[in-house]
């Protein structure tokens, strides 16, 4: 297991907007594990999706060093896959048609036509999919969207699993439910996740460890916190847990006394 | 409420004799109930049918009128007239009496085939340089200027260059259409590249997808809608110039058989070739309506 799969060193944002620079962030270092569970959580406008977006290379940082299995990050790639906010299918394609996408992209160079169908049924199955393959994504609930858009990730195999407030637009049944459904996958799967959100409770179930962000302008690490609550780990015997109410008192901590403000 | 009224109404019928309505019942819904025998079950979507039958069809008429009147002033051929004179151009719309004297069906095919050449050439270039000054930014700014000074110019103003160039009359018609169409079909494919949402591009980035795959799974998916927006914006443009520019070059065709009857004096032949345009561009629009309705996506 790597220490450092993905470090940021110092790592900075500035966009030039039409009233000035804007430091959205500054001086964040950060080290993630091979197979570690990440959450970043702050105030909205704190300037995670600027992080994830960063890790992902879809923007480009303004300074610090970015690595990513060893390698400098420039520019997005398959092997650092995004699970959006607002799922992303593209609404031409089927289910299926949208993770074979992904898959043919990866794959398509080692394996026949057959294997690359198999991986996206395999995708599909992973998030109990198969039986709305065939259906365009408008077919389909929001709940059932975003587990497509998350085997498409999957079905990358990345090395690295990046989720911008993958569950934010869901009910909070529907939410419950994926989170149990992403706890199984990432257990069976050992992929390394960092995932932004705003849900506490989200944060302390399924991560290793939470980043807590400062309040923007030029935002930063406040406070890194362990989880080390046993795995697996049960959502409702977790509510009875000492250890379990504690760590979500701090982050509750964090965010409304340290960093209070109205969003 | 008078459709659910109606319904109660219905179910009544069926235990009460309809014409033995209680006296209670007030104005319109008696009156409703009057007719009650005549209507089947689906009266509701009878008179929801009616509703959009009845207004084209009274604007119809009074149209009608208004031209029989207006004819009875002007001595413009009237409705009765005209339509007297219509029986025998349809009769025999496909006869030929020499290059200058022939049926309604060829001056329409003529004129069609010349749109269609005209508006498939423009296709051909526009809707793919419409495609490249969407994607790529530079592109954009250098055309900008020449579209915007090249696109307001009247069609007709574009005939003596076709004249001058080709020295014959068929190929600068089809010039005219050609220059006049390409507009809208450019600057709506453009604007729907630009429009394409950033998520989707992003799918795009992330999978690292080469230029070929962007373009046929995202790109066009994404602009066909708009895409055939200017296509209907273009055939519109082609169809209303068609008839103009065969009126200044001759030829077989709807225009220059306007031109010929006013030269014979013939005005109802006149009036039935603004009918015959306006119901082949009509058609022309819905047929296309009807394309776009089966590219639609919902997102
Ligand atoms: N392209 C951009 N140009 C200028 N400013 C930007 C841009 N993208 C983000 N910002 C600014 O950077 C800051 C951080 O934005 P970001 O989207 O990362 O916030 P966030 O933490 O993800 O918020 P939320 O929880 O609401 O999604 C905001 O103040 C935002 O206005
Ligand atoms: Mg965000």
């Amino acid at each position: 297991m790597e220490q450092r799969y993905v470090l940021l060193e110092n790592v900075q944002k500035v966009f030039d907007t039409r009233s000035g620079r804007f430091v959205a962030l500054r001086d964040v270092n950060l080290a993630v594990r091979q197979g570690e569970f990440v959450s970043i959580i702050g105030h909205s406008g704190c300037g995670k999706s600027t992080l994830l977006n960063l890790i992902s290379g879809l923007t480009e940082s303004s300074g610090g060093v970015l690595v990513c299995a060893g390698r400098e990050i420039a520019g997005p790639g398959p092997d650092r896959s995004v699970v959006f906010q607002n799922h992303s299918l593209l609404p031409w394609m089927t289910c299926f048609e949208n993770v074979y996408l992904a898959v043919e992209r990866v794959f398509k160079s080692q394996e026949a036509k057959a294997d690359l169908q198999r991986r996206t049924h395999e995708a599909l199955e992973l998030v109990g999919l198969v039986h709305a393959a065939h259906k365009y994504p408008h077919e389909i609930s929001g709940g059932m969207k975003q587990r497509v858009g998350i085997a498409r990730a999957l079905s990358m195999q990345p090395k690295v699993l990046l989720l911008d407030e993958p569950l934010g637009a869901l009910d909070a049944l529907t939410r419950a439910h994926l989170q149990d459904e992403i706890l199984r996958i990432v257990a069976a799967t050992g992929c390394t996740t960092i995932m932004v959100t705003h849900d506490v409770d989200e944060a302390v179930l399924l991560s290793d460890r939470i980043v807590m962000m400062t309040n923007g302008p030029a935002a930063t690490i406040g406070q890194i916190l362990d989880i080390d609550l046993p795995r697996p780990r049960q959502r409702l015997e977790l509510l009875q847990d000492p250890r379990y109410l504690c760590l979500r008192g701090e982050v509750l901590r964090f965010l409304y006394e340290r960093q209070d403000r109205a969003a | 409420m008078a459709v659910v009224k109606l319904k109660a109404k219905v179910e009544m019928s069926k235990h009460v004799d309809a014409h033995a309505a209680p006296a209670v019942e007030a104005g319109a819904a008696a009156a409703v109930q009057k007719n009650l025998p005549l209507l089947p079950r689906y009266a509701p979507q009878l008179l929801a049918a009616l509703r959009y039958v009845v207004p084209p069809a009274l604007g119809l008429v009074l149209f009608v009128l208004l031209w029989a009147q207006i004819s009875t002033l002007s001595g413009l051929p009237g409705p009765v007239k005209t339509w007297d004179s219509a029986q025998q151009v349809f009769g025999n719309p496909f006869y030929q009496n020499g290059p200058n004297d022939q049926g309604i069906g060829w001056n329409v095919l003529h004129s069609l085939a010349r749109v269609a050449i005209g508006f498939g050439l423009a296709a051909l270039i526009g809707i793919p340089f419409g495609f490249m000054i969407g994607r790529f930014t530079f592109l954009n700014r250098m055309s900008a200027p020449i579209i915007s000074l090249l696109r307001p110019v009247s069609p007709l103003a574009w005939l003596p260059i076709g004249l001058y160039v080709f020295k014959e009359a068929q190929p600068a018609a089809i010039w005219v259409i050609f220059i006049s169409s390409i507009w809208p079909m450019i600057i709506n494919t453009a604007v729907g590249v630009t429009r394409v949402p950033q998520d989707y591009l992003n799918v795009a980035r992330v999978l690292r997808l080469n230029e070929w795959k962007v373009f046929s799974k995202i790109l066009f998916p994404a602009v066909l809608p708009y895409m055939l927006t200017g296509v209907r914006l273009s055939i519109g443009v082609a169809w209303l110039v068609i008839v103009a520019a065969e009126m200044l070059t001759g030829g077989v065709g709807l225009g220059f058989w306007v031109w010929d009857e006013w030269n014979n004096l013939n005005v109802e032949h006149i009036i039935i070739a603004i009918f015959v345009v306006g119901i082949v561009g009509l058609l022309l629009e819905q047929a296309l309506v009807l394309v776009a309705k089966r590219f639609e996506y919902q997102g």
